[in-house]
This record gives structure tokens, C-alpha cells and sequence, in this order.
């Protein structure tokens, strides 16, 4: 094996490592919900994946999640909240909300409707 | 002469600076000066006049006179706007607190159960167009209403426009105005309730215009439809663009190829420094195919990749790049590149790129027509309605009706909203919304639903329900979400495909590495081929799409026949049923008690038996009287009024008719006034045996006849439960009635297995009992009394009645009340779900097989290898595959309804 050779092989290896690292071991960071006259309110946009797409909300109180999809993919069309059997339908460019009080501490998870696109949302 | 040419001179309107042939002016207008002005409409004249301050005709304020309300006096305006997508009581403190820091704005009151916003305003400060901005501002909509309006004579000039647009907007709850001159319609959006059409047309009518409904209203093509009507077609232009350009890529990349019937240009004596610049020219012309036909896989790619997610636009930006990349390198330094390698292939670039926006431009198409049953069920909405309005008969857009409205429904006509009928009777096709083919007969007091259709009768109803609280608007959201929801299988399929992209990335790399280190010369070229075929043929879309896509057309297609799907646990657990338990009242049975049969005794009329019975009867509110009453009418029968009337209760009634004493009741009432029943006695028996209600007449003492009474059963009853033993399903009956009658109804339906003397508040132990015996078990009931049976059960079917639809307890909800909903339920689950495990599997079979080919693995035994171009037409194809097999389920026909 010259040196070529070498270098292809570990720079291959090292991609391996940081495909795994980079999609499936990175630490997602959560965003803290704040609470306004009652209702915990947080804007999300939809572009290739949920911006924020991990969200810390308090139970007991509702939640509003307005949703802004900025994409025209058809993928992004849908978001589902398989849990609590809620869905919503964002067409381009529009605001949608999505409103719900979280009862139960938990994550609730949230998709694109061929789960491409993933968020959750964490209950304290 | 002087005059003809004058008239054909062309003069400029100074208000909106229109050249107008001077004869063809509407007004003119002499000043002080001595100069004339031509005038292309009254409109215009007018402004003239004000501008010059003349006062018009009509007096200093004309908009007092024809829209009931003056721009030009001071002082707060009230507004009551319906707020949309408030859930809950603090998004309506929300509310009221965005639009109380709106400048201008006076006062607010928000109510949430009605779901409106009071808004008390300053008009000289902020107009309502402000006000529904701020609401839209924080995600909620304000439930307008829109129309069509057509202006007539055709408007001329701009500042027309202008004028109509400023007249309508200060209409009191018009928001928003649009005047098209081109078409000569407006289109407003207004509140519904705040104003209507007459003052629309009052204030179009000020400004000199004459208004009136466009006969046929814009096709109302919704949002969603048009969104993917968009995608197409910008997704067919990629594709166009990207196939012309493959085609000269192509034949630069296979000279060789005896089907392009090419003149051996490349073969034969052609020198090397040509191939050099065809293959430079084809490297150049690929590059707006990446960054036209498929920037969407770039811009997604990085869009996904900034979430540290991958999906197929990574493979494709990958796949694709990596071959331009790969070539150019190649052609610009060959000499990086062990001997033979060095070949460049902008062809895969090209081609795939085509190949994978096709595939997509037929998903998004077929797609589309997936979900076509949700919209087939919103073009059901009626447009307009016919109602009473202070007195006078109006035809108003649907969106207007208000509950409490009296609404007329004529022959043939849709009925708008859902109401209940207070005049008039009729039949009504109710088959759009239950699946029912047989129209139904309606009189006062029954309700009807909105978007069924009226057959011949006329009647007038009073609205109920409007707007999204109507039976459509409810059956249209539940259908939604039911689509959008997730079969327990799917949830398997989500965790595989977050895991999917990377792997195959992974694959991608170690392919390489394998053909690098141990293919045959050319190992580079090898190891790059392979490594883009990897990344190109997977297929995430496949298996994402496979169950969802299943899902929106079988319950969609399930909808069309009045059965609602709450979601796709449901409906994957009622593929999986194989007990069905029937609640029998109500279920099997109409629920309410019929006149059966009489019985004279002999030298007595049955008519006679019937008359004094429902005479004795008609005063008595308990439902086996009622049924007696019902029945004799219906046999032509008038039922008396009774001198004296006396209920008593446990043994039945007595009464006085036409003078005569009449007893109608059990034995234990024959026994109390010493009749003789020794006759009927046997009658009676037979009676009881058949599970009916008898009740013996006697007259003046004497016994002279029998009436029976029993819950009938549904004309369709015995049909669905033979269609559902013969889907292998057991059929359990399940009453409170004891042992006899209950036997009795089962023989009749076909139902061998029957749970007799239920208590109400056992029955939901009944189910579980039969749970335990390992089956998945389906309850159907009404939702009502058997609501803890439904929810112990499986999979809980309830029997909707009318407008009720969102039956809190049920996973299915029947809306025709007819079992044969039950045996189509269960078919169109089975159905579904096995269209969607057919899409699983397939895509399963196809990722776990082509993946390993594209890497190579049959080239050592077999010589074997994939072309990325031919990768690339797998992939688009699989996609499509699954899309198409989706689309099958619409043409789903049942054993359970003959169509």
C-alpha cells in the first residue's frame, strides 16, 4: 500500500466517522419556551428542517407553535403530531398555529409526513 | 365637415388621463377660463367637480345615503371581527392584548366560546385592514368571507378603480378589496354577518357603477391544489431544460452506441483535441442543469445539513456533484489519474438529474390525486342559500348564513348548512355525507344536513350549525387529520428512515474504498462509479411515502362512504378485527318500537282493534303507546281524542272512547278489570316468543283483540352480517334484553353467538371477556350509552346519527347509522393495509437489493454493474411506483356496498 493509497483509505474512514458524529451523535440544542400573558409561544420555521427543532415548554400550559414554511418541496407540506393525533397543513409563506396544552411531562415528537423532517417537543 | 372632424379628434380626460375620441365623452365641463374638459365616465367628471369645488348632485355626503354610514363623521367605530384557530381561553388574552397596542384602537373585547374580537376604533387612525394584519401577525386568521362582484358598464381608467376601491372600503366590515379592470370584477373580503351583498352593491351603485354577481363564480381551486399545480409545472420546466440538454451530453458520452445511428464522428479519425473541447462544451452545458433543474437537491441538501439531517435531495446533490466534480478533474488533469481512468462522465449528471425531477413532477401530480376525496368532499359545500331576511326571501353566499337563519330549500337544491326543519317536508339525499343510497324522508323537527341534497318536496329549516362547526366542515378535519395520522407500521418505517440517508452515505464511502483498494484496473473509475450508483439509486422517498400514501387514500375513499376513520391506529387495527360485537338496540335494530302485528279476536276487525287501541293510546307519552299511535296512522287509521284518559303505570292505560270503555295492556291490567283473555292467550305467547311486545285491547270487558310492538330491524342489518361472516369475522350480539327476545332478533339476522340480560355498565366487561379470548375485538354501537364499551374495545365503530359527527368514544364513526359501514370499514381497512405493505415491502426489496447491485456486488460473479444512468431512472421510477400503487386504492370496490 503506498502512501496515496493510504491517505485515500483514512481520509474515507475519517468521513465515515464524521457522518456518524456529525447526523446521528450531535447534540441537539433545545430551546427554552418563554411564556407570554399565559400562552408559551415560540415561532418555527420550515426550510429543509424545523429552526428550532427541539423545544422545552412547561406543562399545564398552552403552547402555541406557529409554523412558517418557507420552502416550496412538497416533503415540508405536512407537520404531524402523531402523539397527541393533531396535524396541520402550511402552505408557503403562511403562518399556521398549532395549539395545544401539554399535560403530561414527555416529549412530544413532531414530523414532516415522511418523517424526513423531525422536532420535538420537551415537557417539564 | 367641422363638426364630423371634431367628433373625431381625441381629447385627454384630466382626471385619469385617458384619450377619448371626443364624441365618445360621457360629461364636459366648461371652466372660468373658457377651457373645456372631456370627461371618459361621470365618475371622473365628478372628481373633476370636486376638485373644482362643485358640490355633486347628490349633496355633501353621499355615502350616508347609500352605505348607512359617513366617513367624515368623528368618532369611534365598532367591529366585531370572528377570529379563527383560537383554541383556548388564553389565546383569546392574546388577542386582546395585539390588538389593544394597535394605536387607534379604543377598546377590545375578545370572546373566546364565541370565538370574536369586539374592537372599538378610530377610523381617522387605523382602518380594519390594520386591524386583521395584527391578528394574522400572530398566526390567527379572521374569518372572512369573500365575493365576486362584477361592475358593469367596464371600467375605463384607473382612478376608477381607485374610486370603487376607496366606496367599498368604507363599507363597515369589508377588510380587503381588489378591483380587477381587466376583468371588471372586484373581489372583497368581508366579515360575514357585518355586511352583505346589497351594501356592496349600494356602494358600488354611489359611485356611478353598476353591480351584480358574476353568474358563475371563480372556480374556487383551493390553495393546496394550486400550490401543486405550481410545483408541476416548475418541476416539468426543470425537466425539459435538463432532458435537451442530456441529449448532446449523451451522444458525446456514447459515440459508441449503435442506436444513436451516429456518424462514427468519434470513432474513427477523429482526434483527440476535438473529444477534448466536446467533452469541455458537455461539462460546461451540465452546469446550469445542477443549478436550474436541480438546485432544489442543493438548497434542500444544505437546508437539511444546517439541521444535521440528510434526506434524498443529500443523495442526489451528492451523487450528482460528485460526477461533475470527478469528470472535470479528469479532464483537466488526466495525469492525476492512473492510466484509463481518467474518463469523464457528465452524462450521469445530466441524466439523472432529468430522470429524479421527472419522477418528482409525476409524484407531485400523482399525489395530488390521492387526496382527491377530501376535496371531492369540500366542492360539496353549497355555494349559496336562500333565507329569510326581514321578511323578504334573499339568496346570500353560504359563508353569511347565520345560526338561527330561516333558510328555504327548494326542489333539487343543496341544503347550505345544518338545521332542522320547521315547515314543510320532503325527501333528502343524504348519500354524499352518509353513504346511504336511499333519500331520506324529512318533516319538522328533523334535522338536515348541510351539502345534502333535496329530492322534491320544499321546506324551510332553521340553521343550527354553520361555518366549521357544520357536519362537512367537521367530517373535512377529521378526514385531515385521520390522513395525516400514523398506522402503528409507519412508526416501524420512521425509525428506519432516519437512520437510512447517512447509512447509505456510509455504504457510498466504504463502496468506494472497496473498489479502490481491491477492484480491477481501472480501480479509480470503478470506485467512483459505483460509489455515485450507491448514493443515486437509494430510495428514502419510497419508504416514507409507502404507508402514508396508502393511508390518504384508503380513508379518503372510506369518507366517500360515510365512514370517518379517526386515525391509522384505527384503521390498522380494524384490518385486524376478527370480533365483531353488535350492540343489538339501535345497531341491528331502528331503536324505536314499531306496531308489528294484530290480533282480532274472532267476530272482531283488526282495523277496529288498531282505532280503539291508538284512540285509548294518543294521550299516553310512553313509547310503546306512541308506536301504537304511529302505527295505525300509517295504516290510514285516525286515532280519536279520548273522553277520559287514566295511565297506569306497570299495567298500561284505560280509557274512554266514543263512549266506551277501552283497556289497552299487559295481563296483570286484564287481570286488574277481570277480562277473560283465555282466547288470545296462546296469540300472545307466540307473540313474546318472537321477542315482540304484546298488549292485549279489551273493549267494555271484553278481550277483542292483541296489539304487538317491537323494535324492528334494519332493512339492511341482515345483509351486512352476512357480508361480514363471510369476511371470516364472528358476529356477537350483544343486549340487555332477556334470553327469548334477544334469541329471537339473532335467529333473524344470522347471528349464532348472543350475550343476553347485559346490563349497561357491563357491557364494557362483556367486551373485555372477549378481548380475552385473544382476538381483536370491534364494538359497534351509538356512542351514547355504549361509549366505555366502545373505548374497552379495539377498535369502537358508533352508529352517527344526523349531524353528530365527532363521536368522542369511537375510532370509526358510521355516519349512514347502517352496519353495512362496519363490514365497508373493516374491507377498506384490510384493503389499505395491504396496499401499504405491498409499498413497504416493495420499497424495502428495492433499497435492500439495488443498493448492494449499485456497489457492485454481482460484478465478481457475474460481471455485473449498474449504470448511475440507469440507477437514476430505477430511483425515479420506485418513487413513482409506490405513488401509483397508492392511487389503486381509489378504485377500491366492496363486497359490503354494491356500486
Amino acid at each position: 500500500m503506498d502512501i496515496t493509497q493510504l491517505l485515500v483509505n483514512l481520509t474515507g474512514f475519517a468521513l465515515i466517522v464524521l457522518i456518524v458524529w456529525y447526523f446521528w451523535l450531535y447534540p441537539k440544542e433545545a430551546v427554552q419556551v418563554a411564556e407570554v400573558g399565559g400562552v408559551q409561544e415560540v415561532a418555527i420555521t420550515v426550510k429543509g428542517g424545523y429552526t428550532p427543532d427541539v423545544i422545552v415548554v412547561k406543562r399545564g400550559k398552552p403552547v402555541r407553535l406557529l409554523f412558517n414554511r418557507q420552502e416550496s418541496s412538497l416533503c415540508s407540506e405536512m407537520v404531524i403530531f402523531d402523539k397527541i393525533n393533531t396535524s396541520a397543513t402550511l402552505p408557503e409563506g403562511q403562518t399556521v398555529a398549532v395549539e395545544f396544552t401539554p399535560e403530561e411531562p414527555g416529549e412530544i415528537p413532531f414530523q414532516c409526513q415522511m418523517g424526513m423532517l423531525r422536532g420535538k417537543i420537551i415537557v417539564q | 365637415m367641422r363638426s364630423s372632424s371634431a367628433e373625431t379628434a381625441l381629447v385627454v380626460d384630466p382626471i385619469c388621463g385617458m384619450e377619448i375620441p371626443l364624441a365618445g365623452a360621457v360629461q364636459h365641463r366648461t371652466t372660468n377660463d373658457g377651457t373645456t374638459y372631456y370627461f371618459c365616465s361621470d365618475q371622473c367628471a365628478k372628481e373633476f367637480d370636486r376638485r373644482q369645488g362643485i358640490a355633486p348632485d347628490e349633496g355633501p355626503m353621499p355615502h350616508s345615503a347609500t352605505t348607512g354610514f359617513n366617513p367624515d363623521l368623528p368618532g369611534p367605530l365598532t367591529l366585531d371581527l370572528p377570529i379563527a384557530g383560537m383554541t383556548c381561553a388564553s389565546c383569546a388574552l392574546t388577542v386582546e392584548r395585539t390588538l389593544n397596542q394597535v394605536s387607534g384602537v379604543e377598546d377590545v373585547h375578545v370572546n373566546y366560546s364565541l370565538g370574536k374580537a369586539h374592537v372599538v376604533y378610530d377610523p381617522a387612525h387605523v382602518d380594519a385592514i390594520a386591524l386583521v394584519e395584527a391578528i394574522k401577525g400572530i398566526g390567527y386568521d379572521v374569518g372572512a368571507s369573500e365575493m365576486h362582484v362584477r361592475i358593469s358598464p367596464g371600467l375605463h381608467c384607473a382612478s376608477c378603480v381607485a374610486f370603487i376601491e376607496e366606496a367599498l372600503l368604507r363599507v363597515p366590515g369589508v377588510l380587503e378589496v381588489a378591483v380587477n379592470p381587466g376583468t371588471d370584477t372586484a373581489r372583497i373580503r368581508y366579515v360575514a354577518g357585518q355586511t352583505d351583498f346589497a351594501a356592496i352593491k349600494r356602494a358600488i351603485e354611489s359611485t356611478g357603477y353598476q353591480a351584480a354577481r358574476p353568474v358563475e363564480q371563480e372556480e374556487p381551486i383551493d390553495e393546496e391544489t394550486a400550490a401543486h399545480m405550481r410545483e408541476y409545472r416548475r418541476l416539468m420546466r426543470k425537466f425539459w431544460f435538463a432532458a435537451a440538454v442530456s441529449i448532446p451530453v449523451m451522444l458525446v458520452a456514447y459515440p459508441e452506441l449503435p442506436w444513436l445511428y451516429l456518424p462514427n464522428l468519434f470513432l474513427e479519425e477523429v482526434s483527440e483535441r476535438l473529444v477534448w473541447w466536446l467533452f469541455f462544451l458537455s461539462g460546461v452545458i451540465t452546469l446550469p442543469v445542477m443549478f436550474y433543474s436541480g438546485r432544489q437537491f442543493f438548497t434542500g441538501a444544505w437546508a437539511a445539513f444546517k439541521h444535521h439531517s440528510a434526506d434524498m435531495n443529500t443523495l442526489i446533490a451528492l451523487g450528482t456533484s460528485a460526477a461533475w466534480v470527478y469528470s472535470t478533474v479528469a479532464l483537466f488533469f488526466p495525469n492525476l489519474f492512473p492510466e484509463g481512468t481518467a474518463t469523464p462522465f457528465y452524462d450521469v449528471t445530466a441524466v439523472v438529474t432529468a430522470l429524479v425531477v421527472l419522477g418528482q413532477a409525476i409524484e407531485v401530480r400523482a399525489k395530488g390525486q390521492t387526496s382527491q376525496a377530501i376535496r371531492k368532499l369540500m366542492d360539496l359545500q353549497a355555494k349559496t342559500a336562500r333565507v329569510i331576511r326581514n321578511g323578504r326571501e334573499v339568496e346570500i353566499p353560504v359563508e353569511e348564513v347565520l345560526v338561527g337563519d330561516i333558510v328555504i330549500v327548494r326542489p333539487g337544491e343543496k341544503i347550505p348548512v345544518d338545521g332542522v326543519i320547521v315547515e314543510g317536508r320532503s325527501a333528502v339525499d343524504e348519500s354524499m355525507v352518509t353513504g346511504e343510497s336511499m333519500p331520506v324522508d324529512k318533516e319538522v323537527g328533523d334535522e338536515v344536513i348541510g351539502a345534502t341534497v333535496n329530492t322534491t318536496g320544499t321546506f324551510k329549516f332553521r340553521a343550527t350549525k354553520v361555518g366549521k362547526d357544520t357536519a362537512l366542515a367537521q367530517i373535512v378535519k377529521m378526514v385531515q387529520d385521520a390522513m395525516a395520522s400514523k398506522a402503528p407500521i409507519a412508526r416501524l418505517v420512521d425509525v428506519v428512515s432516519g437512520y437510512f440517508v447517512p447509512t447509505v452515505m456510509i455504504i457510498s464511502i466504504l463502496t468506494f474504498l472497496a473498489w479502490y483498494n481491491f477492484g480491477p484496473s481501472p480501480a479509480l473509475a470503478f470506485a467512483v462509479v459505483t460509489a455515485v450508483t450507491v448514493l443515486i439509486i437509494a430510495c428514502p422517498c419510497a419508504i416514507g411515502m409507502a404507508v402514508p400514501l396508502s393511508m390518504v387514500a384508503g380513508v379518503g375513499k372510506a369518507a366517500e362512504h360515510g365512514v370517518l376513520i379517526r386515525n391509522g391506529e384505527a384503521l390498522q387495527l380494524a384490518s385486524q378485527l376478527k370480533t365483531i360485537v353488535l350492540d343489538k338496540t339501535g345497531t341491528i335494530t331502528k331503536g324505536t318500537p314499531e306496531l308489528t302485528d294484530v290480533v282480532a279476536a274472532p267476530g272482531f276487525d283488526e282495523a277496529d282493534v288498531v282505532h280503539l287501541a291508538a284512540s285509548a293510546d294518543r294521550p299516553s307519552e310512553h313509547p310503546l303507546a306512541q308506536a301504537i299511535v304511529e302505527g295505525a296512522r300509517q295504516r290510514g287509521l285516525e286515532p280519536t281524542e279520548p273522553e277520559a284518559f287514566d295511565a297506569i303505570p306497570g299495567h298500561g292505560v284505560e280509557a274512554t272512547v266514543d263512549g266506551r270503555q277501552v283497556l289497552v295492556g299487559n295481563s296483570k291490567l286484564m287481570e286488574r278489570f277481570q277480562v277473560d283473555t283465555s282466547l288470545l292467550d296462546d296469540d300472545v305467547r307466540r307473540l313474546q316468543e318472537e321477542g315482540k311486545t304484546a298488549m292485549y285491547v279489551a273493549v267494555d270487558g271484553r278481550a277483542v283483540g292483541i296489539v304487538a310492538v317491537a323494535d324492528t330491524i334494519k332493512e339492511d342489518s341482515i345483509e351486512a352480517i352476512q357480508v361480514m361472516k363471510e369476511m371470516g369475522l364472528e358476529v356477537v350480539m350483544l343486549t340487555g334484553d332477556n334470553e327469548r327476545t334477544a334469541r329471537a332478533i339473532a335467529r333473524q339476522v344470522g347471528v349464532e353467538r348472543v350475550l343476553a340480560e347485559v346490563l349497561p355498565e357491563d357491557k364494557a366487561l362483556h367486551v373485555h371477556l372477549l378481548k380475552k379470548e385473544g382476538r381483536k375485538v370491534g364494538m359497534v354501537g351509538d356512542g351514547i350509552n355504549d361509549a366505555p364499551a366502545l373505548v374497552e374495545a379495539d377498535v369502537g365503530f358508533a352508529i352517527g346519527t344526523g349531524t353528530d359527527v365527532a363521536i368522542e368514544a369511537a375510532d370509526i364513526t358510521l355516519m349512514g347509522g347502517s352496519l353495512k359501514g362496519v363490514a365497508y370499514a373493516i374491507e377498506i381497512s384490510r384493503a389499505t393495509m395491504r396496499n401499504a405493505k405491498q409499498n413497504l415491502v416493495g420499497a424495502f426489496i428495492y433499497n435492500t437489493l439495488g443498493i448492494p447491485v449499485a456497489a457492485g456486488v454481482l460484478y465478481p460473479f457475474f460481471g455485473i454493474l449498474l449504470s448511475p444512468v440507469l440507477a437514476g431512472a430505477a430511483m425515479a421510477a420506485s418513487s413513482v411506483t409506490v405513488v401509483s400503487n397508492a392511487n389503486r386504492l381509489r378504485f377500491f370496490k366492496a363486497k359490503s356496498f354494491a356500486e
